[in-house]
């Protein structure tokens, strides 16, 4: 349906171009004058004015349609049968109405809710058509009012670059609606997830058993959502990530930039972005086939005990991944450091190693601090190679043999599978998301702050 | 201070000038600061005005005044009246797009598009919807690419980029693209600065040409050129036009103390 | 001049003295210490990176084969409904197929864990023959079909037939007894010497539970490990027999109550076969029992078994059993993703980029909206996933685990490198092009589309396919908008249908118990990985190619 009244439209707007470009090749035939634009921009115009309009609306309509039946659906419920039970239970409702409309019947539903089922069917009947008739319609009125606007001094070509302005606003203020919408999500569902836990338990709790049923009306009672070992998991594994690659990648980078010959710079710069360009799914398998079982070996033979989904694993292969951020950073940020302060050190009799030391290192500090920031909030965010090889239970320790989980860990595996939007346990995930959004968010602004203030500094 | 240019006081050697180009009043901004102030100069028909004057006098900036090249940079704002044939070109009205092309303009380095020569010429006529048909168009590329003198050159390869072409010959190029919009006044920005002796007599040559169809201004550092190839100039100096007349009078008789140090080399 | 401080400056420095020539190599070798840290650490950047290929392609390259075993499948008309092909019973036509290798086996149970070495996906595979090709009924087929995973795996040596029975820890533990002389191994059976105390507290009535013989075993035994818990005994031991054996002993010499004895205790089976041969196996728990083995390489011996290439990797949908798992389910997910994706983000990346670079007046909207770009780059991936989840999925009502959705959120994180690498492209054309076609009248619009937009097309596309690449490669939104899926068919494959993508399926194959899914797992990232590299090489490519120097 909705793929037919595209290509509808796309056809009314094509004969508009047709038609536009016909009666503006006709204009400028019949008469003296020079026609003000290209008979393909009078085309252009009233394609634009027959399609955009139509497809906009036809894009709105469909956003909005599913919502507004929805809630017209529920409206339309019996009283008594709404009143008795509570959101999660509704949501069940409507959803037994929406499979029972589509046909798919697996007990005996209730007369009532056949019967809404029927109008369910019935009013997304009426939206399609109504949206087609009006869609078409306005695609007309647009093509007929553009097209009667042609004459040889009518500007179209202004009007189709107005046109494309406007356009090209519209998908600039596509990155702040992603924002604005990120934030506005996380925090609706957030804030009808602290209406059910408490904001301090959530914050200082030490019990994170967020999978236990928890019964209606009993939401509070059950208490698992304190995150602090969450977060405390969190911070164990980016730790040990930044032990593995801050020392791995700055070494690297001093020695790419200040000793190495320009034929090894171009092919070990390569390998390393290979390193970064590796997908973070195969990391994970990566911890699981060969890291972990590895360092269980290893352990055994020493005498430790490493669990085989232990922070140590998870955190060493996140930094392997993060070696190639921080080469990267550092390099740029030695590099910025001018020539005239390495020809200073030189000058004064300093080794290479005593200039990259004492004069090199210090100067780029900011960049490389900068930088370090940016991978931190990366170790953070990262998601699949601590899903597939850290822990999921949530523990307060500090050894790294043992396993621990993350925040993002969490999220996935409370969000896996179905999720119903009135459980805690769903709306933890979003409340983790936030914690989790706001943090990478504070430490880009920081880490970028840095790194312009030290670029600033030499430019 | 409306009519502080010199004109009056000294002797008008060129006899009727038939003014295209009048300015009056023209002051540029570029952001708080001021960089042409209150220049007032006309511009005759079919002939070959220079601005001179030292660098950074301003002499660009002005001839980017007259077809509103100065438009492109946000911080840039002019004031005052600029004239063609009477027709005020800062009118909002007006659409600065068919100014363009009334008003062509030559750059100080060869800048023709990456494409091929035909390409190059063929462009302008096209956005301007200028021809009918194809065979109109062929015409028109071969008539301009023979009046810039370069039509025996690059007879055999004109589906070659234009790119591909020696200076000399992509500045000719430029300057056959610019008539093919058929302007009637065409700016050179210091047209032969990127070029050798030879290509810059050839091109020379061919303004010389021009002169008979177009109205020209150059936009010259080398006084020698100006004297060779213009009937006027103007001078220039720390944005304020200082003097403004007959080539000849000028470069043997400057009315101005700052014009003789120019043109002596005290200077510049 | 006369200042008597100009004495420090004036007075030599001995550069040649001891102690200055060793201050010098100290610091050159501090300087040599930096180079070498230099070294070492991208050594062992590169070491790491070919540890992670080796071992992916190391476990891997199995699941580029498959071990087949040749059914010579005699199809006769009257099993066959001519309207209704698929309905016949494919599952006895494979069984009666296979059954022809062992004429010998006949009981109903053995014939039940026979069966189980073919895969079970065999009656489909010939399902399928025959729907493709009815004019084949009447006549007699060779069809090769997968064998089942454990087979598969142990044809290939991934996994053996026997394991080791005990862990390190208990083979370390009997050494222990071993070293102390305890075990004797007497007419091929081992026997662990053990003294035992017949404790006559234990026996007060003359009455001989089974109860007080183990405690007189035990503790006799535990004298060799003062330290370990009972089980230790209670395993290397086989404890009924030992029992008896004290049980006769008392039972035969009344006296010796009171006394303490040298018994030879019988070992438990694993140990026993450990001290005699000096390894203890049992039969991998994989499989069924040791007839299994024998049968296979029966099989094997008929010629039946071939090793293919695995084409199934790429035509099969994902399945619960490994042999026939095939990633072109969740390749046709990646690639609608992809589509929705490139659709999306290239036309908006390119528009906001163009309007930000070369339309945009500097004021605080336009600083907003970089900001906000930059930002959203650096925004985890998950998170976008919950703005999917939420925003898409729960606001919307746009399908669960559909490309659609898929495609939407990834063009949401692609849009930043587009834009990035369009705002470069862009400023990496000179501003001589835009003044020459300025100069000839053409409007801003114009020279976008006309100039600028064409000449910075190969950067564009550069970072379009290094964005795509990287979405090709996200896992975790993925995850949360439910596009991971289990689709056994890949029937019905579209925008807004339920799917799987390459990474997802990856995780999922990762995530299962079954040993074939390893290397399934690693073959899948060796294709994900291939797709990356082609893309990067095409990125590559078009940069060095039309690489203009202005």
């Amino acid at each position: 349906m909705v793929v037919y009244l595209f290509l509808l439209l796309l056809a009314i707007a094509s004969s508009g171009f047709l038609l536009g470009r016909f009666k503006a090749r006709a204009a400028g035939v019949g008469q003296d004058v020079k026609m003000h634009s290209l008979d393909g921009y009078h085309g252009w115009f009233v394609a634009a004015w027959a399609g955009i309009p139509a497809v906009l609306l036809t894009l709105l309509w469909l956003l909005f349609q599913g919502p507004v039946i929805d809630w017209l659906l529920v409206g339309s419920l019996p009283a008594n049968k709404v009143q008795a039970i509570d959101g999660g239970k509704l949501q069940l409702l409507v959803s037994q109405i929406k499979s029972v409309a589509a046909g798919n019947i697996f007990s005996q539903p209730e007369p009532f809710v056949v019967e809404a089922a029927e109008r369910y069917n019935r009013w997304k009947d009426i939206a399609s058509w109504s949206l087609f008739a009006v869609a078409t319609v306005l695609a007309l009125v647009g093509l007929l009012v553009a097209r009667s606007r042609i004459s040889p001094r009518f500007r179209a070509r202004n009007g189709v670059e107005t046109i494309m302005s406007g356009l090209m606003i519209a998908c600039s203020v596509i990155a702040i609606l992603t924002t604005l919408g990120i934030v506005v999500s996380l925090l609706y569902e957030t804030l009808r997830f602290f209406d059910r836990v408490s904001v301090v338990e959530f914050f200082t709790g030490l019990n994170w058993e967020p999978q236990i049923p928890i019964r209606e009306g009993q939401v509070t009672a059950g208490g698992a959502f304190g995150a602090l070992p969450v977060f405390w998991g969190t911070m164990m594994i980016a730790l040990i990530a930044m032990l593995v690659a801050t020392p791995i990648g700055l070494f690297a980078a001093v020695y790419l930039t200040e000793y190495a010959s320009a034929r090894l710079r171009d092919v070990v710069k390569p390998l390393l972005e290979i390193l970064a360009g590796i997908p973070t799914v195969v990391y994970g398998f990566f911890a699981v086939l060969t890291v972990a079982p590895a360092m269980r070996t290893f352990g055994e033979a020493i005498g430790l005990n490493i669990a085989p989904n232990s922070a140590l694993a998870a955190g060493a292969v996140m930094g392997i991944m993060l070696i190639p951020f921080i080469s990267s950073l550092s390099d740029d940020a030695i590099n910025a450091v001018p020539q005239s302060l390495r020809d200073g050190s030189y000058g004064l009799g300093a080794t290479k190693g005593e200039t990259i030391t004492k004069v090199l290192l210090p100067a780029a500090l900011p960049g490389i601090m900068g930088g370090i920031l940016l991978a931190v909030s990366r170790a953070i965010g990262e998601t699949m190679i601590v899903v597939m090889a850290a822990g999921i239970i949530a523990a307060l320790t500090l050894n790294p043999f043992e396993p621990v989980t993350t925040v993002t860990v969490q999220i996935v595996t409370l969000l896996i599978g179905d999720s119903e939007f009135d459980n805690p346990k769903t709306l933890a995930a979003f409340a983790l998301g936030l914690v989790l959004f706001l943090a990478t968010l504070v430490l880009n602004v920081i880490a970028l702050r840095i790194v312009q203030k030290y670029r600033e500094q030499y430019d | 201070m409306e009519h502080q240019v010199v004109e009056g006081s000294k002797p008008v050697t060129v006899p009727a000038l038939d003014p295209t180009i009048t300015a009056r009043g023209v002051n540029v901004f570029y952001g708080d600061k001021q960089a042409i102030f209150d220049v007032d100069v006309d511009v005759p028909r079919n002939a070959i005005t220079s601005f001179i004057g030292p660098s950074g006098c301003g002499k660009s900036t002005f001839l980017r005044c007259i077809n509103r090249m100065n438009d492109t940079i946000p911080i840039c704002t002019v004031t005052g009246d600029i004239r063609i044939d009477g027709e005020d070109i800062y009118d909002p009205r007006l659409d600065v797009v068919e100014l363009r092309a009334r008003v062509g303009m030559v750059f100080q380095k060869p800048n023709p598009f990456p494409k091929s020569i035909y390409e190059n010429i063929a462009y302008g006529p096209r956005i301007h919807g200028l021809t009918r048909s194809k065979k109109e168009l062929d015409e028109l590329v071969e008539k301009c690419l023979e009046k810039a003198g370069l039509l025996k050159e690059v007879k055999d390869r004109m589906n070659e980029p234009g790119t591909g072409l020696s200076g000399g010959q992509q500045q000719r190029l430029c300057i056959a693209r610019a008539i093919a919009t058929r302007p009637e006044v065409i700016l050179m920005d210091e047209p032969c600065s990127a070029l050798d002796p030879i290509a810059t007599a050839k091109v020379e040559e061919l303004m010389e040409e021009l002169k008979e169809n177009y109205t020209i201004i150059i936009v010259t550092h080398s006084m020698q050129q100006a004297a060779r190839v213009s009937q006027r100039t103007a001078f220039f100096h720390l944005g304020k036009l200082v003097e403004n007349g007959d080539t000849r009078q000028i470069f043997t008789n400057p009315s101005d103390k700052r014009t003789q140090d120019y043109i002596t080399g005290r200077f510049g | 001049m006369t200042d008597t401080q100009s004495g420090l400056l004036s007075s030599q420095h001995d550069w040649s003295s001891a102690a200055a020539r060793k201050r010098v190599k100290r610091r050159y070798a501090a300087d040599r210490r930096l180079q070498f840290y230099g070294i070492g650490a991208i050594a062992l950047s590169i070491l790491l990176l070919g540890v992670l290929f080796s071992s992916l392609m190391f476990t891997g390259y199995v699941a580029f084969y498959t071990t087949k075993v040749a059914l010579e499948v005699p199809f006769a008309a009257d099993q066959f409904d001519k309207d209704k092909l698929g309905d016949a019973n494919y599952r006895g036509i494979a069984k009666t197929a296979f059954l022809t290798y062992f004429p010998e086996v006949t009981s109903r149970a053995e014939q039940r864990n026979l069966v189980k070495i073919m895969s079970s996906g065999a009656p489909y595979i010939i399902r399928d023959f025959v729907v493709a090709n009815p004019d084949r009924i009447g006549s007699t087929v060779t069809i090769q079909v997968p064998v089942s995973d454990p087979f598969d795996q142990l044809y290939k040596g991934v996994i053996p037939r026997y394991i080791d029975a005990l862990g390190q820890d208990r083979i370390a533990l009997f050494e222990k007894l071993q070293r102390r002389n305890v075990i004797k191994i007497e007419g091929g059976k081992a026997f662990a010497a053990t003294d035992i105390f017949v404790n006559p507290a234990e026996i007060p009535d003359g009455d001989i539970t089974k109860a007080d013989l183990h405690g007189m075993v035990r503790e006799g035994f535990a004298a060799y490990y003062p330290k370990q818990t009972s089980r230790a005994y209670q395993e290397i031991l086989a404890e009924d027999a030992s029992t008896q054996v004290l049980r006769a002993k008392i039972e035969a010499e009344p006296g010796i109550v009171g006394k303490t004895v040298t018994l030879m205790l019988p070992l438990a089976p694993a140990y026993d076969e450990l001290a005699r041969t000096g390894a203890s196996k049992i039969v991998n728990p994989r499989f069924g029992d040791k007839a299994e083995f024998v049968w296979f390489d029966k099989l094997i011996s008929a010629g039946a078994i071939s090793t293919p290439f695995t084409w199934e990797l790429f035509t099969n949908a994902d399945s619960r059993y490994p042999e026939l798992a095939g990633l072109a389910g969740a390749l046709s997910g990646s690639f609608f993703a992809l589509l929705v994706c490139f659709l999306l983000s290239f036309p908006i990346g390119i528009a906001t980029a163009v309007y930000l670079e070369e339309f945009a007046p500097k004021n605080k909207w336009t600083d907003l909206v970089e900001v906000n770009i930059n930002n959203l780059a650096a925004v985890p991936s998950v998170v976008f996933g919950l703005l999917g989840l939420a925003l898409f999925i729960n606001t919307f009502g746009l399908p669960r685990s559909a490309p659609l959705v898929g495609g939407m959120v990834l063009a949401l994180m692609t849009l930043p490198t587009i834009i990035v690498a369009t705002r470069a492209a862009l400023k990496g054309v000179p501003p001589s092009i835009r003044e020459a076609a300025l100069g000839v009248g053409a409007s801003k619009h114009q020279v976008m589309l006309h100039h600028v937009i064409p000449l910075s097309l190969p950067g564009i596309l550069t970072g379009t396919i290094i964005g795509l690449a990287q979405a090709l490669g996200e896992t975790a939104p993925l995850l949360l908008i439910g596009m991971n899926a289990f689709i056994p068919s890949i029937e019905n494959m579209g925008l807004t249908q339920p799917a799987m993508a390459l990474p997802t399926q990856i995780f999922s194959w990762a995530d299962s118990p079954e040993r074939g899914f390893v290397s399934r797992t690693s073959a899948a990232i060796m294709v994900l990985l291939g797709f990356l590299v082609i893309m990067n090489i095409l990125a590559v490519y078009l940069r060095r190619k039309f690489e203009r120097k202005w």
